[in-house]
Protein backbone atom coordinates (compact mmCIF):
# COMPACT_ATOMS: atom_id res chain seq x y z
CA UNK A 1 0.00 0.00 0.00
CA UNK A 2 1.43 3.37 -0.96
CA UNK A 3 1.71 6.13 1.60
CA UNK A 4 -1.04 8.05 -0.14
CA UNK A 5 -3.40 5.08 -0.06
CA UNK A 6 -2.57 4.54 3.59
CA UNK A 7 -3.36 8.10 4.59
CA UNK A 8 -6.57 7.96 2.55
CA UNK A 9 -7.56 4.84 4.44
CA UNK A 10 -6.88 6.49 7.80
CA UNK A 11 -8.90 9.56 6.96
CA UNK A 12 -12.16 10.11 8.80
CA UNK A 13 -15.34 9.88 6.70
CA UNK A 14 -16.76 13.03 5.17
CA UNK A 15 -20.05 14.51 6.41
CA UNK A 16 -22.32 17.16 4.94
CA UNK A 17 -23.56 19.81 7.34
CA UNK A 18 -26.96 21.52 7.21
CA UNK A 19 -27.72 24.40 9.54
CA UNK A 20 -31.01 26.09 10.38
CA UNK A 21 -30.19 29.74 10.90
CA UNK A 22 -33.32 30.48 12.90
CA UNK A 23 -36.59 28.85 13.76
CA UNK A 24 -39.00 28.90 10.85
CA UNK A 25 -36.29 28.78 8.18
CA UNK A 26 -35.17 25.58 6.47
CA UNK A 27 -31.86 23.85 7.07
CA UNK A 28 -29.34 24.97 4.48
CA UNK A 29 -26.20 23.23 3.28
CA UNK A 30 -23.24 24.94 4.98
CA UNK A 31 -20.32 22.74 4.00
CA UNK A 32 -18.64 19.49 4.87
CA UNK A 33 -16.21 18.14 7.46
CA UNK A 34 -14.52 14.98 8.68
CA UNK A 35 -15.61 12.96 11.71
CA UNK A 36 -15.59 9.34 12.79
CA UNK A 37 -19.30 9.16 13.57
CA UNK A 38 -22.51 11.20 13.65
CA UNK A 39 -22.04 12.42 17.21
CA UNK A 40 -18.56 13.75 16.51
CA UNK A 41 -19.78 15.24 13.23
CA UNK A 42 -22.39 17.25 15.17
CA UNK A 43 -19.78 18.54 17.62
CA UNK A 44 -17.42 19.43 14.82
CA UNK A 45 -20.21 21.18 12.95
CA UNK A 46 -21.04 23.15 16.07
CA UNK A 47 -17.39 24.16 16.46
CA UNK A 48 -16.68 24.95 12.82
CA UNK A 49 -19.96 26.37 11.48
CA UNK A 50 -21.90 27.93 14.37
CA UNK A 51 -19.26 29.83 16.32
CA UNK A 52 -20.68 33.18 15.18
CA UNK A 53 -24.31 32.51 16.07
CA UNK A 54 -25.09 31.09 12.64
CA UNK A 55 -27.56 28.51 13.78
CA UNK A 56 -30.11 27.02 16.11
CA UNK A 57 -30.15 23.47 14.73
CA UNK A 58 -27.74 21.22 12.87
CA UNK A 59 -28.23 18.18 10.64
CA UNK A 60 -25.33 16.01 9.53
CA UNK A 61 -25.39 13.25 6.96
CA UNK A 62 -22.52 11.15 5.78
CA UNK A 63 -21.57 12.34 2.31
CA UNK A 64 -21.64 8.84 0.84
CA UNK A 65 -25.35 8.64 1.69
CA UNK A 66 -26.05 11.38 -0.81
CA UNK A 67 -26.83 10.34 -4.37
CA UNK A 68 -25.88 13.10 -6.75
CA UNK A 69 -26.92 13.63 -10.36
CA UNK A 70 -24.30 12.74 -12.94
CA UNK A 71 -22.57 15.83 -14.39
CA UNK A 72 -22.26 13.96 -17.71
CA UNK A 73 -26.05 13.81 -17.82
CA UNK A 74 -26.41 17.52 -17.29
CA UNK A 75 -27.66 18.23 -20.81
CA UNK A 76 -30.27 15.51 -20.77
CA UNK A 77 -31.35 16.38 -17.28
CA UNK A 78 -31.62 20.11 -17.26
CA UNK A 79 -31.53 21.61 -20.76
CA UNK A 80 -35.00 20.45 -21.84
CA UNK A 81 -36.48 22.81 -19.25
CA UNK A 82 -34.79 25.81 -20.75
CA UNK A 83 -37.34 26.42 -23.55
CA UNK A 84 -40.36 25.82 -21.37
CA UNK A 85 -40.64 29.19 -19.76
CA UNK A 86 -44.43 28.75 -19.68
CA UNK A 87 -43.85 26.52 -16.68
CA UNK A 88 -43.21 29.63 -14.68
CA UNK A 89 -46.46 31.08 -13.41
CA UNK A 90 -45.74 34.45 -14.99
CA UNK A 91 -48.43 34.45 -17.67
CA UNK A 92 -51.31 35.06 -15.37
CA UNK A 93 -52.73 38.44 -14.64
CA UNK A 94 -52.89 39.06 -10.96
CA UNK A 95 -56.23 40.22 -9.63
CA UNK A 96 -56.28 43.61 -8.05
CA UNK A 97 -55.52 43.63 -4.37
CA UNK A 98 -53.15 40.68 -4.33
CA UNK A 99 -50.05 41.71 -2.51
CA UNK A 100 -46.70 40.14 -1.87
CA UNK A 101 -46.43 38.21 -5.13
CA UNK B 1 16.39 48.14 53.81
CA UNK B 2 15.71 44.47 53.53
CA UNK B 3 11.99 44.99 53.43
CA UNK B 4 12.19 47.57 50.70
CA UNK B 5 14.31 45.25 48.60
CA UNK B 6 11.84 42.47 49.07
CA UNK B 7 9.15 44.84 48.01
CA UNK B 8 11.06 45.56 44.87
CA UNK B 9 11.24 41.90 44.02
CA UNK B 10 7.53 41.45 44.62
CA UNK B 11 5.86 44.55 43.22
CA UNK B 12 2.41 43.04 43.68
CA UNK B 13 2.30 41.16 47.01
CA UNK B 14 -0.01 38.18 47.33
CA UNK B 15 -3.44 39.49 48.02
CA UNK B 16 -5.50 37.67 50.60
CA UNK B 17 -8.67 39.62 49.83
CA UNK B 18 -11.08 39.47 46.91
CA UNK B 19 -8.33 40.09 44.35
CA UNK B 20 -6.45 37.04 45.62
CA UNK B 21 -9.65 35.07 45.30
CA UNK B 22 -10.10 36.24 41.72
CA UNK B 23 -6.53 35.25 40.80
CA UNK B 24 -7.24 31.81 42.24
CA UNK B 25 -10.39 31.50 40.14
CA UNK B 26 -9.06 32.92 36.90
CA UNK B 27 -5.32 32.23 36.62
CA UNK B 28 -5.73 28.51 35.91
CA UNK B 29 -8.03 29.28 32.99
CA UNK B 30 -5.56 31.79 31.57
CA UNK B 31 -2.60 29.42 31.76
CA UNK B 32 -4.62 26.54 30.34
CA UNK B 33 -5.93 28.68 27.50
CA UNK B 34 -2.37 29.76 26.72
CA UNK B 35 -1.37 26.09 26.56
CA UNK B 36 -4.27 25.29 24.23
CA UNK B 37 -3.55 28.26 22.01
CA UNK B 38 -0.03 26.92 21.45
CA UNK B 39 -1.78 24.24 19.40
CA UNK B 40 -3.78 26.61 17.21
CA UNK B 41 -2.95 25.70 13.64
CA UNK B 42 -1.32 22.44 14.74
CA UNK B 43 -4.39 20.37 15.60
CA UNK B 44 -4.66 16.82 14.26
CA UNK B 45 -7.46 17.94 11.95
CA UNK B 46 -9.06 21.25 11.06
CA UNK B 47 -12.18 20.34 13.04
CA UNK B 48 -10.34 19.42 16.25
CA UNK B 49 -8.06 22.43 15.84
CA UNK B 50 -11.13 24.68 15.82
CA UNK B 51 -12.71 22.80 18.68
CA UNK B 52 -9.71 23.28 20.98
CA UNK B 53 -9.16 26.85 19.85
CA UNK B 54 -12.80 27.63 20.63
CA UNK B 55 -12.26 26.31 24.15
CA UNK B 56 -9.16 28.47 24.52
CA UNK B 57 -11.09 31.54 23.34
CA UNK B 58 -13.95 30.81 25.74
CA UNK B 59 -11.46 30.66 28.60
CA UNK B 60 -9.66 33.86 27.55
CA UNK B 61 -13.04 35.60 27.40
CA UNK B 62 -13.92 34.48 30.91
CA UNK B 63 -10.50 35.45 32.26
CA UNK B 64 -10.90 38.95 30.87
CA UNK B 65 -14.08 39.45 32.90
CA UNK B 66 -12.36 38.30 36.10
CA UNK B 67 -9.30 40.49 35.50
CA UNK B 68 -11.38 43.53 34.59
CA UNK B 69 -13.13 43.12 37.90
CA UNK B 70 -9.85 42.61 39.77
CA UNK B 71 -8.42 45.76 38.14
CA UNK B 72 -11.51 47.68 39.23
CA UNK B 73 -11.05 46.45 42.82
CA UNK B 74 -7.32 47.24 42.80
CA UNK B 75 -8.06 50.75 41.56
CA UNK B 76 -4.35 51.53 41.17
CA UNK B 77 -4.25 52.11 37.44
CA UNK B 78 -3.46 48.55 36.48
CA UNK B 79 -5.57 47.04 33.71
CA UNK B 80 -6.62 43.49 32.83
CA UNK B 81 -3.61 43.32 30.48
CA UNK B 82 -1.19 44.25 33.26
CA UNK B 83 -2.54 41.42 35.38
CA UNK B 84 -2.01 38.91 32.59
CA UNK B 85 1.23 40.17 31.08
CA UNK B 86 3.14 41.81 33.90
CA UNK B 87 2.71 39.57 36.90
CA UNK B 88 5.65 37.30 37.65
CA UNK B 89 5.61 33.55 37.98
CA UNK B 90 5.29 33.63 41.77
CA UNK B 91 2.24 35.86 41.54
CA UNK B 92 0.20 33.44 39.45
CA UNK B 93 -2.15 31.32 41.49
CA UNK B 94 -2.93 28.79 38.78
CA UNK B 95 -2.93 25.08 39.55
CA UNK B 96 0.04 22.99 38.40
CA UNK B 97 -2.28 20.96 36.18
CA UNK B 98 -2.88 23.96 33.91
CA UNK B 99 0.77 24.54 33.02
CA UNK B 100 1.58 20.92 32.12
CA UNK B 101 2.80 20.75 28.51
CA UNK B 102 0.99 19.48 25.41
CA UNK B 103 2.97 16.25 25.46
CA UNK B 104 0.61 14.61 22.96
CA UNK B 105 -3.05 14.71 22.01
CA UNK B 106 -4.00 12.37 24.86
CA UNK B 107 -2.27 14.63 27.42
CA UNK B 108 -3.88 17.74 26.02
CA UNK B 109 -7.34 16.23 26.17
CA UNK B 110 -6.83 14.60 29.57
CA UNK B 111 -5.53 17.83 31.11
CA UNK B 112 -8.54 19.69 29.76
CA UNK B 113 -10.94 16.94 30.85
CA UNK B 114 -9.59 16.97 34.41
CA UNK B 115 -9.94 20.74 34.54
CA UNK B 116 -13.36 21.03 32.85
CA UNK B 117 -15.12 18.87 35.41
CA UNK B 118 -13.68 20.95 38.24
CA UNK B 119 -14.38 24.18 36.40
CA UNK B 120 -18.02 23.27 35.89
CA UNK B 121 -18.60 22.41 39.55
CA UNK B 122 -16.73 25.53 40.65
CA UNK B 123 -18.82 27.86 38.45
CA UNK B 124 -22.00 26.17 39.62
CA UNK B 125 -21.09 27.15 43.19
CA UNK B 126 -19.78 30.58 42.24
CA UNK B 127 -23.19 31.42 40.78
CA UNK B 128 -24.39 31.54 44.39
CA UNK B 129 -21.66 33.97 45.49
CA UNK B 130 -22.80 37.03 47.43
CA UNK B 131 -20.65 39.05 45.07
CA UNK B 132 -22.97 39.83 42.17
CA UNK B 133 -20.18 40.43 39.66
CA UNK B 134 -18.57 37.07 40.34
CA UNK B 135 -21.96 35.32 40.31
CA UNK B 136 -22.67 36.97 36.96
CA UNK B 137 -19.33 35.90 35.47
CA UNK B 138 -20.09 32.34 36.61
CA UNK B 139 -23.55 32.33 35.06
CA UNK B 140 -22.15 33.50 31.75
CA UNK B 141 -19.25 31.06 31.77
CA UNK B 142 -21.00 27.90 32.88
CA UNK B 143 -22.80 27.51 29.54
CA UNK B 144 -19.47 27.40 27.75
CA UNK B 145 -17.89 25.08 30.27
CA UNK B 146 -20.85 22.69 30.09
CA UNK B 147 -19.89 22.15 26.44
CA UNK B 148 -16.15 21.85 27.19
CA UNK B 149 -16.97 19.09 29.65
CA UNK B 150 -19.02 17.13 27.12
CA UNK B 151 -16.41 17.64 24.40
CA UNK B 152 -13.44 16.41 26.43
CA UNK B 153 -15.36 13.60 28.16
CA UNK B 154 -16.38 12.29 24.73
CA UNK B 155 -12.76 12.34 23.62
CA UNK B 156 -11.59 10.50 26.73
CA UNK B 157 -14.14 7.79 25.98
CA UNK B 158 -13.13 7.60 22.34
CA UNK B 159 -9.43 7.40 23.11
CA UNK B 160 -9.81 5.00 26.03
CA UNK B 161 -12.19 2.75 24.16
CA UNK B 162 -10.45 3.24 20.81
CA UNK B 163 -7.38 1.53 19.42
CA UNK B 164 -4.69 -0.19 21.44
CA UNK B 165 -2.40 2.80 20.94
CA UNK B 166 -4.97 5.45 21.87
CA UNK B 167 -5.87 3.45 24.99
CA UNK B 168 -2.23 3.14 26.03
CA UNK B 169 -1.54 6.83 25.51
CA UNK B 170 -4.61 8.17 27.28
CA UNK B 171 -4.05 5.77 30.17
CA UNK B 172 -0.52 7.10 30.53
CA UNK B 173 -1.79 10.68 30.47
CA UNK B 174 -4.37 9.91 33.15
CA UNK B 175 -1.75 8.26 35.35
CA UNK B 176 0.71 11.13 34.90
CA UNK B 177 -1.77 13.97 35.41
CA UNK B 178 -3.85 12.45 38.19
CA UNK B 179 -1.43 13.58 40.96
CA UNK B 180 -2.23 17.19 39.98
CA UNK B 181 -5.98 16.86 40.54
CA UNK B 182 -6.12 17.34 44.29
CA UNK B 183 -4.63 20.80 44.11
CA UNK B 184 -7.84 21.93 42.41
CA UNK B 185 -9.45 21.82 45.87
CA UNK B 186 -6.66 23.63 47.70
CA UNK B 187 -7.76 26.72 49.59
CA UNK B 188 -5.49 29.76 49.93
CA UNK B 189 -5.82 32.32 52.72
CA UNK B 190 -7.81 34.50 50.33
CA UNK B 191 -10.15 31.60 49.55
CA UNK B 192 -10.76 30.91 53.24
CA UNK B 193 -11.48 34.55 54.04
CA UNK B 194 -13.81 34.94 51.09
CA UNK B 195 -15.66 31.72 51.91
CA UNK B 196 -16.39 33.12 55.36
CA UNK B 197 -17.95 36.15 53.72
CA UNK B 198 -20.07 34.04 51.42
CA UNK B 199 -18.14 35.27 48.37
CA UNK B 200 -15.66 32.48 47.67
CA UNK B 201 -16.21 28.84 46.78
CA UNK B 202 -15.52 26.09 49.29
CA UNK B 203 -13.57 23.84 46.92
CA UNK B 204 -13.45 21.07 49.50
CA UNK B 205 -17.13 20.43 48.93
CA UNK B 206 -16.55 19.88 45.21
CA UNK B 207 -14.11 17.06 45.78
CA UNK B 208 -16.55 14.14 46.13
CA UNK B 209 -18.77 15.09 43.17
CA UNK B 210 -15.64 15.79 41.11
CA UNK B 211 -14.01 12.42 41.61
CA UNK B 212 -17.35 10.72 41.10
CA UNK B 213 -17.93 12.45 37.75
CA UNK B 214 -14.39 11.95 36.50
CA UNK B 215 -14.25 8.32 37.59
CA UNK B 216 -17.53 7.54 35.84
CA UNK B 217 -16.11 8.77 32.53
CA UNK B 218 -12.82 6.92 33.02
CA UNK B 219 -14.65 3.67 33.71
CA UNK B 220 -16.82 4.11 30.65
CA UNK B 221 -13.62 4.64 28.70
CA UNK B 222 -12.25 1.32 30.06
CA UNK B 223 -9.47 3.25 31.81
CA UNK B 224 -7.93 2.44 35.14
CA UNK B 225 -8.55 5.01 37.86
CA UNK B 226 -5.13 5.77 39.36
CA UNK B 227 -4.44 5.21 43.02
CA UNK B 228 -2.00 7.84 44.15
CA UNK B 229 -0.54 8.25 47.60
CA UNK B 230 1.11 11.61 47.05
CA UNK B 231 -0.45 14.55 45.24
CA UNK B 232 1.41 17.55 43.83
CA UNK B 233 0.62 21.07 44.90
CA UNK B 234 2.18 24.53 44.95
CA UNK B 235 0.74 26.49 42.06
CA UNK B 236 -1.99 28.09 44.11
CA UNK B 237 0.70 29.49 46.40
CA UNK B 238 2.76 30.66 43.46
CA UNK B 239 5.25 27.76 43.46
CA UNK B 240 5.17 26.37 39.95
CA UNK B 241 6.80 23.60 37.92
CA UNK B 242 9.66 24.19 35.49
CA UNK B 243 7.14 24.53 32.65
CA UNK B 244 5.61 27.76 33.93
CA UNK B 245 8.53 30.07 33.26
CA UNK B 246 8.72 29.01 29.63
CA UNK B 247 4.99 29.44 29.19
CA UNK B 248 5.06 32.94 30.67
CA UNK B 249 8.09 33.90 28.61
CA UNK B 250 6.11 33.18 25.46
CA UNK B 251 2.88 34.70 26.72
CA UNK B 252 4.40 37.87 28.15
CA UNK B 253 7.15 38.43 25.58
CA UNK B 254 5.45 41.29 23.72
CA UNK B 255 4.54 43.40 26.75
CA UNK B 256 7.92 42.86 28.34
CA UNK B 257 9.85 43.72 25.21
CA UNK B 258 7.67 46.65 24.18
CA UNK B 259 6.13 47.93 27.43
CA UNK B 260 2.77 49.56 27.00
CA UNK B 261 2.44 48.35 23.42
CA UNK B 262 -1.09 48.37 22.06
CA UNK B 263 -2.72 47.22 18.86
Amino acid sequence: MSQEEQSLKNEWPLWEVFVRSKNGLEHRHFGSLHAVDAEMALQHARDVYTRRMEGVSIWVVESKQITASDPAQQTAYFEPAQDKIYRHPTFYELPEGVKNM
Amino acid sequence: MRTSQQKKQMPYPQDDGPVGLIYGLADSSLILAQRLSELTGHGPSLEVDMGLTNIALDLFGQVRLYYQYAAELLADGRTEDDLAFLRTEREFRSVLLAEQPNTDFAYTLTRQFLYDHFHFLMLKELQRSKDNTLAGIATKGIKEVAYHKVYTSDWIERLGDGTEESHRRVQKAVLDLWPYTQELFYKTEADKKMIEQGIGVDFERLKAPYYKAVTTVLKQARLKVPEVAYFQKGGKEGVHTEHMGHLLATMQYMQRTYPGMEW
